[in-house]
């Protein structure tokens, strides 16, 4: 058994959270080294030629979040990051009308109102109260959350700070908030609007990632995540990578490796090594052992404590409250490569799909999507949220050919007939995502060269996301801020001395982000500082 | 009235906005679409095409005509090789900044010029005793900035796979393929925009079948056309100053402290004190011996605390998308040191930049200052940091 020179740290996953906080380190002057199971980097936001000529962002399709000072800290630009906005969001609706909302506000106005003056006159306002609550949140996902029920005086501090922050707020603002955190997102979304057809797809910005419906209370919440990225105003980082997803991975790569660290893919962990309750190091796959200061995991938590770790190294009621901690993964996707732009019948042309394009007809038709989730089967009708990345990056498909990304929800880990029966489901999920498409797009099946179809079995099994959660855990209240991935332990340290959680599983949660990676880092560090 | 350059028909076309400005008497598009972002992430990924004809241009031809050129500009041009471009800048008799522009060597005796500025006089008003002819080509050759990185992939079918081994400031005559036939021009690797990128000049009457060809090419790498609010953001990103917004040419200062030298603007390393004389070598000699009293840096405008300035009023930092040309003061400690003349948002290195003027002795990078900022019109002072320019040099820019 080879036994290597000893590292200040080592990251476990090279997704791009873990990539972050190398990258942190190893600007630190850190010796860190990641270590990736996969032949590529990225986890799960990854680009990979699938097929000969296309390239598919196999899993994070868009890149909603990446925070700005990230981006500076890591001169992330000079290292290959290249962003290209989102130019619209456009929903088809089977009666062979369609919507669509522009990043030029003016051409919105014109197009909702066609279904509802009233709302397209109060979008502004509605942007301004969400903008207005998004300035309260973002303080607390650029930073560590303060805990509440340490009585560490620097802790209080941060805590009251955050407190008088929040006391800033209009009574009419308080009120929002206390909406926001109790109500289902599209009670909240009907205190504002009357469209269906607005309201549908709003809507589902609360449920993606979870296991609930759009009528299900605590949604109102994670609308809100999605409006940080508008918050980010000048920042507009709501975009495609280009060529895929994978170029934010491997710019962050790009940018360790600068700073020092070394990278090595097809380099799977079988085990993190703990000595009287300190993690000293990994056994890899091969059976190399070596050696670090500290482990950092990007995996998520179920993986990193009892894939990796074992559970005889941990306390059980840490175990317990990991066992409560829910995956609950409910979505799939379905990667295509297509000979020809595909043409919606409501509305031919391209120059509105170069957005996002929203299946979610109805509020309705969304619920009931959920309803048959929730006893055990995937949608026969499911929300789709289509992006066309090669209509405005042209390194990911040949000329004139593209590819199209299909987020899929609800697909939930946990069938009728278990889990394990998801692969012999695959074909039929895919081609009920390829039925319900055809509704809009009738020539779908004629443009279809090739189709990658990933259940969430497929993305426990192939990336390592257990019950196949995006997010590593859901976004919901109770598994978010202190208490993700669970009260006690929501900053990065963790009960094994020197070993430390760094993905999606800690605050601020999932997306491509790379906030957790950061505050890991600076955490391990000690530069975290006491302000919120 | 502004002037219709030759691809007025298309550009006002594609014009969408409305949105025109005057460019050195001519018609020019600000933005094509009201919301600028796609031409900026165009430029930055995919590739842009900019109507740069209201540049002033000049061909200067002869046996002296390296001479003249040498004796009005603070460089030689004597050595140079057919086909290297120049960037330049030229002085009045006090070594005061007129101009900054480019000067292509085209041929053994022929060279053309551009700049900013009308400089017909000043050419010709030194070429007293030079064999040497300049005729001003400014309304007859039309001229467009292709730029991006995937400016050669746009062109390559256009001009010819020769364009793959043009090195960066380097020009080469071209035949353009246009409609089944070809017309003649001449290809600069050069531009504004600190990216990858072309420059192509050719006659006017040849300048609308250029443009369908060029467009065409690039539809399917996501060619867009471009304005010049991005470019405007773009020169700031790649440290490029703009002669009556970042300094005052010499001519147009109405008092002394307007002027700028070569030193003070950061162009140091074009002047080439010893040789014949040339207009304001000996203004410049002394300067170089006392060096300059201020100089042009780049500015790095400290988010964080832009940000906390507006929290203090419980707003969202809003920055306007095109380049602020409104002057600014520096301060250090307490004391106006400098002002900025062009800040810009930068959206793909999330950096809010400023060009700026500061005292020598806090033009070091790394030096710390305060810059100010309004906020519900309320004045503010936040951290600002000296940085090296370009702050965004991507290596396909000379690769």
């Amino acid at each position: 058994m080879a036994v290597s020179a000893r590292y200040d740290a080592i990251v476990v996953g090279g997704g791009h959270n873990g990539l972050t906080c190398a990258a942190y380190l190893a600007k630190a002057g850190k010796r860190v080294l990641v270590l990736e199971r996969r032949h590529v980097l990225g986890g799960a936001a990854v680009s990979e030629e699938v097929f000969p000529g296309f390239t598919y962002s196999v899993c994070s399709y868009v890149v909603s979040l990446l925070r700005p000072w990230i981006i500076r800290d890591l001169e992330l630009s000079r290292f290959g990051l290249e962003m290209i906005p989102l130019e619209s969001s456009f929903l088809p609706l089977p009666d062979g009308r369609s919507m669509c909302r522009w990043a030029d506000p003016a051409l919105t106005r014109d197009e909702v109102s066609r279904f509802s003056r009233h709302d397209a006159e109060l979008m502004p306002e509605f942007s301004k109260a969400m903008s207005k609550i998004g300035r309260f949140v973002r303080p607390i996902i650029d930073s560590p959350v303060p805990v509440p029920t340490s009585m560490n005086p620097s802790e209080l501090v941060r805590l009251l700070k955050l407190g008088r922050h929040f006391q800033d707020a209009s009574v009419d603002m308080m009120e929002l908030r206390l909406k926001l955190l109790t109500m289902s997102a599209v009670d909240f979304l009907d205190e504002w609007f009357e469209a269906e057809e607005l309201k549908a797809p709003m809507s589902v910005s609360g449920i993606i990632g979870t296991f609930l419906g759009v009528r299900s209370p605590g949604t109102a919440y994670v609308l809100l995540h999605h409006y940080m990225g508008e918050i980010d105003g000048a920042f507009r980082s709501w975009g495609f990578s280009r060529g895929g997803t994978g170029g934010v991975s491997n710019a962050i790569a790009n940018a360790a490796r600068h700073f020092g660290a070394e990278i090595r893919t097809e380099a799977g962990v079988r085990e993190i090594l703990v000595k009287g309750g300190r993690a000293t190091g990994v056994v890899l796959e091969n059976g190399d052992e070596l050696r670090a200061a500290h482990v950092v995991s990007g995996c998520d938590p179920r993986r990193t404590f009892l894939g990796f770790v074992g559970a005889e190294h941990l306390p059980q009621e840490f175990v317990t409250a990991l066992s409560r901690y829910r995956f609950r993964g409910s979505s799939g996707k379905v990667n295509l490569a297509l000979d020809g732009l595909p043409e919606f019948t409501c509305r031919p042309g391209d120059a509105h799909l170069r957005g996002d394009i929203a299946i979610a007809p109805s509020i309705d038709y969304l619920e009931r999507a959920y309803d048959e989730a929730k006893y055990g089967s995937f949608s026969r009708r499911p929300y789709i949220n289509i992006v066309l990345p090669s209509l405005v990056d042209s390194t990911i498909a040949p000329p004139g050919k593209h590819v199209m990304s299909c987020f899929v929800q609800y697909a939930p880990y946990e069938i009728s007939e278990g889990a394990e029966h998801w692969p012999e489901k695959r074909d039929a999920f895919g081609e009920t995502v390829i039925d319900t498409i055809e509704e809009y797009v009738p020539n779908i099946r004629d443009l279809i060269l090739h189709k990658q179809v990933l259940t969430p079995w497929d993305m426990e099994q192939e990336f390592g996301l257990s019950e196949g959660n995006i997010f590593h855990g859901e976004l919901t209240l109770d598994q978010l801020a202190f208490q993700r991935p669970m009260s006690g332990w929501a900053r990065y340290r963790t009960p094994v001395r020197n070993l430390w959680l760094a993905g999606s599983g800690t605050h601020p949660g999932g997306g491509v982000m790379g906030s957790p990676g950061a505050l890991c880092a600076r955490a391990m560090l000690g530069t975290n500082g006491g302000s919120g | 009235m502004a002037l219709a350059t030759p691809f007025h028909p298309r550009t006002s076309e594609l014009c969408t906005s409305l949105a025109f400005k005057e460019w050195a008497g001519c018609h020019a598009v600000r933005r094509y679409d009201v919301y600028q972002d796609r031409e900026y992430y165009a430029l930055r990924n995919q590739a842009t095409l900019m109507d740069a004809s209201p540049l002033y241009k000049y061909d200067v031809e002869g046996p002296n005509a390296a001479d003249l050129l040498g004796r009005v500009m603070v460089r030689a041009f004597g050595a140079h090789e057919v086909g290297r471009v120049s960037y330049v800048c030229w002085c009045d008799d006090q070594g005061k900044v007129l101009d900054d522009g480019t000067v292509a060597k085209l041929g053994e005796r022929h060279f053309r010029v551009t700049s900013a500025e009308p400089a017909l006089r000043w050419l010709e008003r030194s070429s007293r005793g030079f064999d040497v002819s300049v005729t001003d080509v400014s309304r007859r050759i039309a001229a467009l900035a292709l730029q991006g990185p995937l400016a050669r992939e746009v062109l390559r079918p256009i001009v010819g796979s020769g364009l793959d081994t043009l090195p960066f400031f380097r020009a080469t005559p071209v035949r353009y393929a246009v409609k089944g036939t070809d017309v003649e021009g001449v290809v600069t690797r050069t531009g504004y925009t600190g990216d990858l990128g072309y420059e192509l000049w050719m006659r006017n009457e040849d300048a609308l079948a250029v443009y369908d060809s060029v467009m065409e090419s690039g539809r399917p790498f996501g060619l867009l056309p471009m304005g010049l609010d991005v470019l405007d953001v773009a020169r700031v990103e790649a440290g490029f100053l703009l002669a009556g917004v970042d300094y005052t040419p010499a001519n147009r200062a109405f008092i002394e402290r307007q002027k700028s030298s070569p030193y003070e603007l950061g162009f140091d390393w074009m002047v080439r004190l010893d040789r014949g004389p040339f207009i304001g070598q000996d203004a410049l000699r002394r300067e170089f011996a006392t060096g300059p009293a201020r100089r042009l840096v780049g500015v790095e405008i400290d988010w964080d605390e832009f940000e906390a300035v507006h929290e203090r009023f419980g707003l969202i930092p809003y920055i306007e998308t095109a380049t602020s040309r409104e002057g600014v003061p520096l301060y250090h400690d307490g004391r106006q040191v400098g002002y900025a003349t062009s800040r810009a948002w930068s959206p793909l290195l999330k950096k809010y930049l400023a060009l700026c003027t500061v005292e020598s002795a806090y033009a070091a990078p790394g030096t710390q200052l305060q810059i100010e900022v309004t906020c519900e019109y309320e004045r503010h002072r936040v951290k600002a940091t000296v940085r090296p320019t370009p702050f965004f040099d991507p290596e396909r820019k000379r690769a």
